[in-house]
């Protein structure tokens, strides 16, 4: 499924020649390339840039292969019994939730989450000037980790430099050791989905959990009456077992074995998503991010003063935003061509103070733990059982 | 010679070869005061209060401010166009752009337009923030014209 990435910049009049592949050519030799093809960070890209990816994605195959076996097994064998028997309406209610669960996936798996393009190497040489602190007696000290406070909604949030990217990262971004990248509102990178969740991708991650709920409760709830239904027509399970389909060339009745495995598949799945779509309704209603919420940055047991400073004020505007809000452009163009930058320039500004930045820090200074450096790979636990899906938060620079 | 070789964001390549080097680069950063919205600060650098004021400053920041605004709010009408498009699977997105794409677009027209009438005769050029990936505004010092 191609991610409709359109390159804004193509419309724009100095653009135009660029747009063009032939008018690209550079020198008559070589094809200019696309900024996809020269972007920093370890994400695998295909379509000609119109999909990006994590590098590794073997559980996303897996993901994709349970839906696919489950629906097929699904649409093949159920479907026609339960929709010769009780309604036509199952397989269209299965197809339209199948539809919109294999949608959300892919366009979680498919789209930029948020990435932060990093700094252009005039912007890194103007913070890493500000950030000079000159010591004639001791040229070798190194200062500490650079810190940006700012205060965002009355909340004080420390914003930290990442030495990766050379930006102070914006609230709520973090960086992705696995795909080394800096990510806005960073969630987690969950290898189920073979991408980070972020900005731009959550909502189509919490829409596809909370589908793949519905799809794995339904289907269930039609094996088991497949089963009851053609084991009382035939007069016990293993009768049925042996009663010869019409539809199918096989030796024995493969709808009540189809439906066992269904059973199986989706029994395992409800116990594994269902829990981690009630976390993260949870997370929408609050306005928090994993990160977040698991060290209790927004914690009101912090202090008195503590609250979250993202919400929208109410669970219905915090769901309507996460969810209905306008979905932000990338903003990596991927599919531009690359054109050769101006010129680097060291300017000789005076060097300005930090605190220029934001405003200067009131009494309450709640640490933004989940964008400072912390442990990496700190896996995400979700209850109960082994089969949960491991997603990983990550924070390094 | 700096309005007239300004004909477009220094980045393309031909118009780096016209364009005469720049001699500095101020950065405006966002301000984060009102939440994570897009919206940058708007006190005037010291660097180029020399060639523009500080209110016409403003009013061009101001606005930009104001079309991100836009952007990000959540009103009926955009709430309604995100729950069509989310009932759709999301397969809308395919051929409509989203609200936020048009304001983008909308922002980087502006930019044009205040960079020809304003910023260009100053020797200044204003780089649309969408490509420093909205961290920055980035103003171009260009050296002015004495003739």
């Amino acid at each position: 499924m191609l991610s409709p990435q359109t390159n804004i910049s193509a419309p724009r009049p100095t653009d135009s020649p660029s747009s063009s592949r032939y008018a690209a050519l550079d020198n008559g030799a070589n094809m200019a390339k696309r900024k996809w093809q020269v972007l920093p960070g370890r994400n695998s890209f295909y379509c000609d840039g119109r999909i990006m990816m994590a590098r590794q994605k073997g559980v996303f195959y897996l993901t994709l292969g349970l839906i696919v076996v489950t629906c097929t097994l699904f649409f093949a064998f159920d479907c026609p019994f339960l929709a010769g028997r009780l309604s036509v309406a199952i397989p269209i209610v299965g197809a339209l939730i199948t539809i919109f669960c294999l949608s959300t996936l892919l366009r979680t798996s498919f789209s930029d989450p948020g990435v932060l393009p990093r700094a252009t190497p005039d912007e890194a040489a103007d913070i890493e000037r500000q950030m000079e602190v000159p010591n004639p007696d001791n040229p070798t000290y190194r200062p500490p980790p650079r810190i940006k406070e700012v205060t965002i909604n009355g909340q004080t949030v420390k914003l930290k430099y990442c030495f990766t990217c050379k930006i102070f990262r914006p609230p709520r971004a973090s960086h992705c050791s696995l795909c080394d990248n800096c990510v806005e509102q960073f969630d987690h990178h969950c290898p189920w989905v073979g991408n980070c969740v972020g900005k731009r991708n959550y909502r189509f991650f919490y829409l596809f959990i909370v589908s793949t709920c519905f799809l794995a409760i339904y289907v269930f709830a039609c094996n088991i009456t497949t089963i009851v239904l053609l084991s009382n027509e035939e007069g016990g399970f293993l009768e049925a077992l042996k009663r010869k389909p019409a539809r199918y060339p096989l030796p024995f009745n493969f709808t009540p074995i189809a439906s066992i495995i269904e059973a199986l598949i989706c029994f395992i799945s409800i116990w594994s998503v269902l829990g981690l779509a009630g976390f993260h309704t949870y997370l929408v209603a609050s306005s928090q991010t994993t990160n977040e919420d698991i060290k209790g940055t927004w914690s009101s047991k912090r202090s008195q003063a503590t609250f979250n400073p993202y919400s929208h004020g109410s669970v219905i505007s915090n769901c309507c935003m996460a969810i209905c809000g306008s979905l932000a452009p990338s903003l990596i163009d991927r599919r531009g061509f690359v054109v050769p930058s101006d010129p680097a320039v060291v300017t000789s500004s005076p060097t300005r103070p930090l605190h220029s930045y934001g405003t200067a820090a009131p009494t309450n200074t709640v640490a933004q733990d989940s964008v400072t450096s912390d442990p990496p790979s700190e896996p995400l636990t979700t209850p109960p059982l082994d089969t949960q899906p491991p997603s990983v938060i990550t924070n390094s620079y | 010679m700096a309005g007239a070789s300004y004909a477009a964001q220094p980045m393309a390549m031909e118009n780096i070869q016209r364009q005469p080097v720049p001699i500095g680069k101020v950065f405006i950063q966002r301000d984060y005061s009102d939440g994570m919205k897009v919206k940058f600060q708007t006190k005037l650098p010291l660097e180029i209060n020399d060639r523009i004021d500080q209110r016409m400053f403003e009013t061009t920041v101001i606005r930009l401010n104001e079309i991100y605004g836009d952007a990000e709010a959540l009103k009926a009408r955009i709430f309604c166009e995100g729950c069509l498009i989310c009932l759709t699977g999301y397969l809308a997105l395919l051929c409509v752009k989203s609200h936020y794409e048009r304001k983008v677009k909308e922002a980087a027209r502006y930019i044009q337009s205040q960079n020809d009438e304003v910023y260009a005769p100053r020797g200044l050029v204003l780089v649309d923030p969408f490509e420093r990936g909205l961290r920055v505004i980035e103003i171009v010092i260009l050296p002015q014209d004495r003739g």
